[in-house]
């Protein structure tokens, strides 16, 4: 195992910017997650390090020496790929081999290694099948074996678990992050489900349009969100745009106002306002005054919309005692919000940009 | 009822289209047992005779040798041609390939009879410049056949390649194998369908040639094909349905072990 490091990489179709500027270091053992909608560049970041893809400028370093130009076969990095990519012409023991094989080890060591490998992902019955007689979950994990068997410098997954159900997804992903920590896994995943990142990984990279927009732990990136779209991609978030004037009060476009934190300053910004953190109570009572327009039970927590003055705000809490006045609200009730002026955070003011999950 | 009487409606157009396509080669078959000359219904009695007619003719013999040699030559030479040209035209970043593909593809749009001949005509202008023999002999005939077996390799290896997982050979890659490991160990074996099914057609594209054979054969070097048509210049008896049979009998066990290792169904 070792250190990844990428320094300044960007990758450049034509006049197309795919990656812009990444500097990143993922240390020794340490998983990290690149997390962002389709299209932002995480994939073809984590192509550059595999070396499928030859970047526009930059460096990458993987335990301190130059691998930018180095072709594929000449890096220590095993990846795990989103189809797989199983050989499906070898068994599942000859797929786990070939790396061994590629790196000149003799039969026996072979045999032991994949021996061992299959035996970490629990498949060590099946060695003798052929890819299309596993099940998905079986080839994912076959394709994990294959990936670790070679001991590479640096671990690289490509979104894993997107061909899996729902249920073997939270499985697995325990699974792998469970491995990854036993055998101090210098790690690189790429996802599009902030679920996944923030159950795997130690750091997350939220990355838009090829930038880096944050690079933190998961508590850092929910509790401090840089700007509106790492808040909106994190977690969920009611992000409304405005103005604080000098009263430090909170101007929205549409009229309403807001107290904000006393450390905010004058200007353009996004309000920014996570749903658990917003109080509901039933009537017009003190507060911001909203109706109801839809009501979501999803088990261990409920969803109220509530329209205020026209704009959607996003409420969410443990569903309420039945003897709650909360269990008897429907849509269109008249309701109020509050919440506590230390739970409102201010991010940067972005004309055009797009605000992640707004509900 | 609507929907009843058109799903009877389309399964007796599905019967009816059946039936054009296996009445001839039952009828071939059939025939090839009927015991008097000059076929009619119904048959006097059943025999053999023909077969161990066809079987007496050296004619047949010979051509059917001359056949098997032929397209398993073409076939050897021609499909790693084909295979090649296809992974140029899929894979390569060449320029022209659409030129190039239209090129390989030719001889399907060629009649045989005008591949054949000017074949023939080209031939015999090599034959003057090297003073050899070209026509005629076994190279000249597997050289044109070898043309026959191009544009199918081409066209099967092509759709195979396309269809193929590039992520498998990355992960090779990824895995420490070099660029050739890649197209040997991953590349190659995954090509495998389209390589074989390509193999099958260019063995029964080369064996059941006559129109371009026609031309380029000579005294003492003649194919199957050739050989039955000369035959049916002078006579006209269930002899001919005998060696149709035979060779009906071989393209179908061809294709039946083709089936087993490749799904044709996946190829075509």
């Amino acid at each position: 195992m070792a250190q990844l490091k990428l320094s300044s990489l960007a990758k450049h179709f034509g006049t197309a910017v795919a990656v812009e500027h990444v500097d990143l270091e993922v240390q020794d053992g340490e998983l990290v997650a690149l997390l962002g909608p389709s299209g932002c560049g995480k994939t073809t970041t984590l192509r550059m390090v595999a070396g499928f893809v030859t970047p526009t400028a930059g460096q990458i370093l993987i335990g301190g020496q130059d691998v930018t130009h180095a072709p594929p076969y000449a890096r220590d990095t095993g990846m795990v790929f989103q189809s797989y990519a199983l050989f499906p012409h070898m068994s599942v023991a000859q797929n786990v081999s070939f790396g061994l094989e590629m790196r000149r080890l003799g039969r026996a060591e072979r045999e032991a290694r994949v021996g061992e490998a299959l035996k970490l992902v629990k498949l060590d019955h099946l060695a003798e099948r052929l890819p299309r007689e596993l099940s998905g979950g079986q080839q994912q994990r076959v394709a994990l074996a294959r990936a670790l068997a070679v001991n590479p410098s640096v671990f690289l997954l490509d979104e894993p678990l997107s061909n899996l159900d729902a249920k073997l997804r939270s499985e697995v992903r325990l699974q792998i992050r469970a491995l990854q920590q036993r055998l101090g896994l210098t790690t690189l995943i790429v996802t599009h489900d902030q679920e996944e990142a923030l159950t795997m990984a130690d750091r997350l990279v939220v990355m838009d349009r090829g930038k880096v927009l944050q690079v933190g732990t998961a508590e850092e990136l929910y509790e401090r969100p840089a700007n509106a779209f790492v808040a909106g991609f994190v977690g969920r978030c009611n992000l409304i745009s405005g103005f604080i004037d000098p009263d430090r009060m909170f101007r929205c476009d549409w009229g309403g106002a807001f107290k904000t934190p006393d450390s905010s300053t004058p200007g353009k910004a996004i309000f920014a306002l996570r749903p658990e953190r917003v109080a509901l109570q039933p009537g017009a009572g003190q507060g911001i005054a909203g109706r109801i327009t839809a009501i979501t039970y999803l088990g261990s927590v409920s969803e109220y919309h509530v329209d205020v003055a026209g704009n959607g705000f996003l409420v969410s809490m443990p569903p309420p005692p039945n003897d709650s006045p909360l269990r008897r609200l429907r849509v269109d009730d008249p309701v109020s919000l509050s919440w506590d002026v230390a739970a409102v955070r201010i991010l940067p003011f972005e004309p055009s940009s797009n605000q992640g999950d707004e509900p | 009822m609507m929907v009843a009487a058109r799903r009877i409606l389309f399964r007796g157009w599905v019967l009816l289209a059946y039936l054009a396509i296996f009445a001839p080669v039952v009828m071939i078959v059939t025939i090839s047992f009927f015991q008097q000359e000059i076929v009619s219904f119904p048959p006097e009695g059943l025999t053999l005779r023909w077969y161990w007619n066809a079987w007496q003719r050296p004619e047949f013999a010979r051509g059917f040798v001359s056949s098997l040699q032929i397209a398993a030559l073409a076939t050897v030479i021609g499909v790693p041609i084909g295979t090649a040209a296809a992974l140029a035209l899929v894979r390569s970043s060449l320029p022209g390939r659409g030129a190039f593909n239209s090129l390989l593809l030719g001889p399907l749009a060629v009649p045989g009879v005008v591949a054949g001949a000017a074949l023939y005509m080209f031939y015999v202008r090599t034959e003057n410049f090297l003073d050899q023999d070209i026509i005629a002999t076994l190279g000249g005939l597997i050289a044109g056949h070898t043309l026959l077996t191009i544009p199918w390799t081409v066209r099967l290896v092509a759709a195979s390649l396309q269809g193929l997982d590039r992520a498998a050979e990355e992960a090779a890659a990824n895995l420490g194998a070099r660029p050739f490991t890649v197209f040997r160990r991953v590349t190659l074996p995954m090509m495998r369908p389209g390589i074989v099914a390509a193999s099958m057609f260019s063995f029964i594209q080369s064996f059941e040639n006559l129109d371009l054979t026609m031309l380029l054969v000579g005294p003492g070097r003649s194919t199957l094909p050739v050989a039955m048509l000369s035959y049916l210049e002078f006579r006209i008896d269930p002899t001919l349905a005998a060696v149709a049979t035979v060779q009906i009998l071989l393209v179908g066990i061809l294709m039946a072990v083709t089936d087993h290792f490749v799904k044709l169904s996946r190829v075509i």
